[in-house]
């Protein structure tokens, strides 16, 4: 299942081409976003639904403003966590929004597949927003534009993502996504929140974030959430921030040049000191302003499959 | 009733050490003579030329749901469903609503069986009360009743103490205690198999060592306390070795395994398919590789289905909101036959070994043999007949089954319940 599917939910199912295809449509979109008048009619009449079943207002901007500029109309559709069965099942919930005949559902839930149970459902092209642990693809591709944007390229770069891997689907995804650009991925974890099996993706894992960052061109944090620290997967934030904190002596490691990236929400003084997330090499805010410009690409290169389908 | 003569199949009856042409006349519900040349008489004769003539096969392990979750399956619909896949026994066990900790539940299952059942049905009573691992459930009662073993199935003994007494209690009555090995905690929310597939679908893991501790701990208490624990649907290689040791040094250990855990692994989960969903869940390849070896080589005692019915709208959910189980009754003999079988696994005197008489040894019922004067259940394979696994012509209330569309060679063709034939598959 690629593109061609009409839907876009994981960097698992696509190859390098369309992962190309998406940077380079992101580009030209990028333009648009610094003129005066930021509207295309490009999506003029095609509906798109963003059905956020988890909070998250930084995703949801995004792609809310992704479909604004491509003069979507757009409704957001928010639901509490109708998780293990309470209250409308997720297959009900389907079929309302289909009743509404939606071209796009951009879906965020915390349940890992929810996003391929609504495309096996329905006629909407499924956009994942991030489902659960699994994955957040658009999350990967404005990642790896970033990184375009600095390195000029992918290809052979080391890449080194320190943090929560085990609960993050921005880690799954980049990991798919880098590896499938000829990047060496580097995934560092405490062994408590390294998921088993990790390797078998193509990337290097390591409990020693030293090494980790070791001549890596591009470091990435994760955010780390507090109830980890409850459920016992590290003892104290203190620690944690000690042992697997970004910082700029930990930060030495890495090439001179290196980038810093993280996903956001950040927990400064946790997996990133606050110098370092507001230093010269910080890509942060870079990061989410690329990330309207990789969703109107989505967006436009699944209309794209819609209407060769239709 | 009327005689009834099965001529010229190949007969197959391992606990009398039989493996040849021969006859096999039933008369009264009973097994009345197994020979060469059996005058017909006034018997009605079925030729079962090219077929296996076998003692009727036993599934040791399944949920029929009733009482209380007849919207999955019931007593009527699991036994029919049973009889047509060629099973003339099951046991069941005591998940139900209420469940069966009691004389007066198994007596209910008992008789539901007797007015409603298609096949004989064998209650498992729980070993504690209310399943809630706490104290120890009536036994007594219950195994007058007709309970024929204990479990907590659904759940495991997670007490370890409680584990001991059942071991203990149990053999006053001589039955097993049957145990669903895994260790909640170390499971601690897991939806499948740890391991690269569940990384890869970011789902959370049920590690192998959850079941491999609870195994062994297991084999420690029945070994301590002389008691007779059976490992239920056991689905590691770790498992199946530790099993393997205990019994060269003689503790009463027995164990069972299920088609889907010799015929699939966690690939199988796909894209969240959740009729791949079960506990415990597939595991590796290596696993199942491991499985199919303790089949081979005698460590595996029986194979059982743990058919679980669920109803389609409780597994059309997002996967980690999906019931556990899977339906297995259709399925079970021709998955084995092809793949144990067919594949060169396993002799025939094995297969039937696995489905017959052991299951019947372990639950202590005087069945999986026939010896003339036992009870005339028969089940007559078809070595070479195609099944397609179809969900649309399932005989059971659900359709939870992974193995829709499959083509398998060999199956069961007639099934014969106390010499009256309960399934014919030409009729
Ligand atoms: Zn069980």
């Amino acid at each position: 299942m690629s593109l061609s599917s009409g839907h876009l939910l994981g960097i698992a199912n696509l190859d390098a081409e369309e992962i190309v295809r998406i940077l380079d449509t992101a580009e030209t979109f990028a333009e648009i976003s610094t003129r005066e008048i930021k509207k295309v009619p490009t999506l003029r009449g095609r509906t798109v639904v963003n059905f956020f079943v988890e909070p998250s207002t930084r995703t949801r901007s995004s792609f809310e403003l992704a479909e604004k500029r491509l003069s979507a109309d757009s409704l957001n559709f928010s639901a509490s966590s109708s998780s293990f069965s309470k209250g409308e099942s997720l297959l009900d919930t389907a079929r309302t929004l289909e009743a509404m005949a939606p071209d796009f559902i951009v879906m965020r839930h915390s349940q890992p597949g929810a996003p391929h149970f609504l495309a096996r459902h329905g006629q909407a092209s499924i956009i994942n927003a991030g489902d659960g642990p699994h994955e957040h693809p658009t999350q990967a591709l404005l990642d790896a534009y970033t990184i375009r944007q600095h390195k000029g390229k992918i290809d052979g770069l080391r890449v080194a993502i320190v943090g929560d891997v085990r609960h993050s689907r921005v880690a799954l995804s980049n990991i798919h996504l880098l590896t499938k650009l000829g990047a060496t991925v580097v995934a560092c974890s405490p062994p408590t929140m390294l998921p088993r099996g990790l390797e078998t993706l193509g990337c290097e894992v390591t409990h020693r974030p030293d090494e980790a960052l070791e001549g890596a061109d591009v470091v990435m944090g994760l955010r780390v959430q507090l109830e980890r620290m409850t459920s016992g997967f590290f003892p104290s934030l203190r620690e944690y921030a000690r042992l697997y904190g970004i910082n700029r002596e930990r930060l030495r490691r890495a090439k001179s040049d290196a980038i810093v990236m993280h996903p956001g929400p950040m927990n400064r003084g946790v997996e990133i000191a606050g110098d370092v997330a507001d230093g010269e090499r910080s890509v942060i805010l870079e990061q989410v302003t690329n990330g309207v410009a990789v969703r109107m690409a989505v967006l436009y290169l699944l209309a794209g499959e819609r209407d060769k389908a239709a | 009733m009327k005689q009834l003569l099965l001529k010229n199949g190949r007969v197959i009856d391992p606990a009398n050490g039989i493996d040849g042409q021969a006859d096999v006349l039933l008369e009264k519900g009973k097994v009345q003579k197994v020979g060469a040349r059996i005058s017909p008489g006034g018997a009605d004769v079925i030729d079962c030329k090219g077929l296996l003539v076998c003692p009727g096969f036993i599934d040791m392990h399944v949920h029929l749901r009733e009482p209380g979750q007849e919207w999955k399956e019931t007593i009527e619909t699991g036994t029919r469903c049973a009889a047509h896949s060629g099973f003339t026994a099951v046991a069941c066990m005591p998940n139900t609503t209420p469940v069966n900790d009691s004389r007066s539940v198994t007596e209910l299952i008992v008789n539901a069986a007797r007015e409603r059942g298609m096949v004989r049905v064998h209650p498992i009573g729980a070993v504690s009360k209310g399943q809630k691992g706490e104290e120890l459930a009536e036994m007594s009662d219950m195994v007058d009743a007709g309970a024929v073993a204990f479990s907590d199935d659904g759940h495991p003994v997670r007490s370890s103490l409680l584990m001991r007494k059942a071991l203990e209690y149990s053999q006053i009555f001589g039955v097993p205690v049957i145990d669903h090995c895994e260790d909640r905690e170390l499971v601690d929310g897991g939806v499948m198999n740890e391991g690269d597939v569940s990384t890869r679908l970011g789902l959370k893991g049920w590690p192998s060592v959850a079941e491999d501790i609870l195994v062994q701990r297991d084999i420690l208490l029945a070994e301590y306390t002389g008691g007779h624990v059976h490992i239920a649907h056991m689905s590691t290689g770790k498992a199946a070795e530790f099993v393997r040791r205990a019994k060269k040094q003689k503790v009463k250990v027995t164990c069972e395994v299920t088609p889907h855990h010799f015929a699939l692994t966690d690939e199988a989960v796909g894209e969240f398919d959740t009729d791949a969903k079960m506990n415990p869940p597939l595991r590796s390849e290596a696993d199942r590789k491991a499985l199919i070896k303790a089949i081979a080589d005698g460590t595996i005692d029986a194979i059982a289905t743990d058919h679980a019915p669920h109803h389609p709208d409780e597994k059309c959910v997002e996967f980690a909101c999906a019931p556990f189980g899977i339906i297995g009754l259709e399925t079970a003999i021709p998955l084995s036959i092809d793949l144990l079988v067919h594949a060169g696994v396993i002799s025939w005197d094995r297969l039937v070994e696995l489905f017959t008489v052991n299951p019947a040894r372990i639950l202590g019922i005087e069945a999986g043999t026939l010896t003339p004067g036992v009870a005339a259940d028969v089940t007559v394979i078809d070595p070479d007949r195609e099944f397609v696994v179809d969900k649309s012509t399932t005989e059971s209330k659900s359709v939870n089954t992974p193995f829709h569309g499959w083509k398998l060679r060999g199956c069961s063709v007639l099934t014969i319940v106390g010499g009256r034939i309960v399934h014919n598959r030409d009729e």
